[in-house]
């Protein structure tokens, strides 16, 4: 279906166009829902703010000290080796549909941009990124 | 005051105007009265009865009533059991969280008007005396039924609510 697609001046030229306006369609559809959904809760709430109401909530009390809690240094180092590997995926998508046209060369091509990658992910792995605890 | 009230305003003065406000009001008080999230506010021995009432053999889900533990998502307050003097400042500064439209049940004889322990050092005599209070359940601590019907006698009062008042 994606390749009747892609080739798009032989056969199917409008349904392409057709597929993204759809796409299109229910994108603008939702963004309008929230906005008209908002817009109607701000028509018809009680909105009464006064000091005592916008305070911090702590159980109760008087809220003491600042609201930032400290976050573990591991989150981000998980991040950033999952931007990295899902940008990897995401280079392998189109070179997976393709694949049966190009054959052995783009198969070689990418074993060695996942070996490269691989490289990095031994790296990150001995110098103890991988662990959660120290 | 909100659009909709303001709104309330003009459509009263338009031939035809109240039956558009009693057919809002409807709507409005339907939706309040039939999804009200108390605040679990169990002070004492009321709570246990609160909690009965909740679990399975009263049922308050069956009437859209579902325990919330923020003030910010809830409509009434559950005040059970007896309020202190050191709790006072607590009830009345989660009853501020609270945004409108909120209400106040007060349960059993101490949240009324101190109870058993009304002449205590330490007690408040009433959660009148903190907040203001829509329905009071007199007993001690009052039967499941009584807290349901508490919750129903706090629905006919919502369903007298209008939105001309604001």
């Amino acid at each position: 279906m994606s390749d009747l697609a892609s080739s798009s001046a032989s056969a199917g030229e409008t349904s392409l166009v057709n597929q993204y306006a759809i796409v299109a369609v229910f994108f603008f559809i939702g963004l309008a829902f929230l906005a008209a959904l908002l817009t109607f809760s701000r028509l018809i709430r009680p909105g009464r703010p006064d000091p005592e109401k916008l305070s911090t909530y702590e159980c109760g009390m008087k809220p003491i000290g600042q609201s930032w809690g400290q976050f573990n240094i591991r989150y981000y180092i998980f991040a950033l080796l999952f931007v990295l590997f899902d940008v990897e995926a995401a280079f392998i998508y189109p070179w997976a549909v393709k694949l049966g046209q190009l054959k052995l060369f783009a198969f070689v091509e990418m074993l060695i941009f996942l070996a490269i990658l691989a490289v990095g992910l031994i790296y990150a792995w001995r110098k103890g990124t991988l662990e959660w605890l120290e | 005051m909100a659009v909709i009230n303001r709104a309330a305003g003009i459509l009263a003065k338009l031939p035809g105007g109240n039956i558009a406000i009693a057919g809002i009001d409807f709507l409005f008080n339907w939706a309040r009265e039939s999804s009200l999230y108390p605040l679990t506010f169990g002070l004492k021995c009321c709570a246990i009865e609160m909690m009965a009432t909740a679990a399975a053999r009263y049922d308050l889900d069956r009437m859209g009533v579902m325990f919330r533990a923020t003030p910010r998502q809830s409509d009434v307050l559950i005040v059970s059991g007896t309020v202190t003097k050191k709790m006072a400042p607590v009830l009345r500064r989660l009853y501020d969280q609270m945004p409108e439209p909120r209400w106040v049940i007060a349960m059993g004889g101490c949240a009324v008007a101190g109870g058993p322990f009304w002449d205590s050092y330490n007690v408040v005599q009433g959660a009148d005396n903190i907040v203001p209070v829509d329905v009071y359940i007199p007993g001690c601590p009052p039967r499941p039924e009584q807290l349901i019907d508490a919750l129903l006698k706090l629905q006919e009062k919502i369903h007298k609510a209008s939105i001309k008042d604001g």
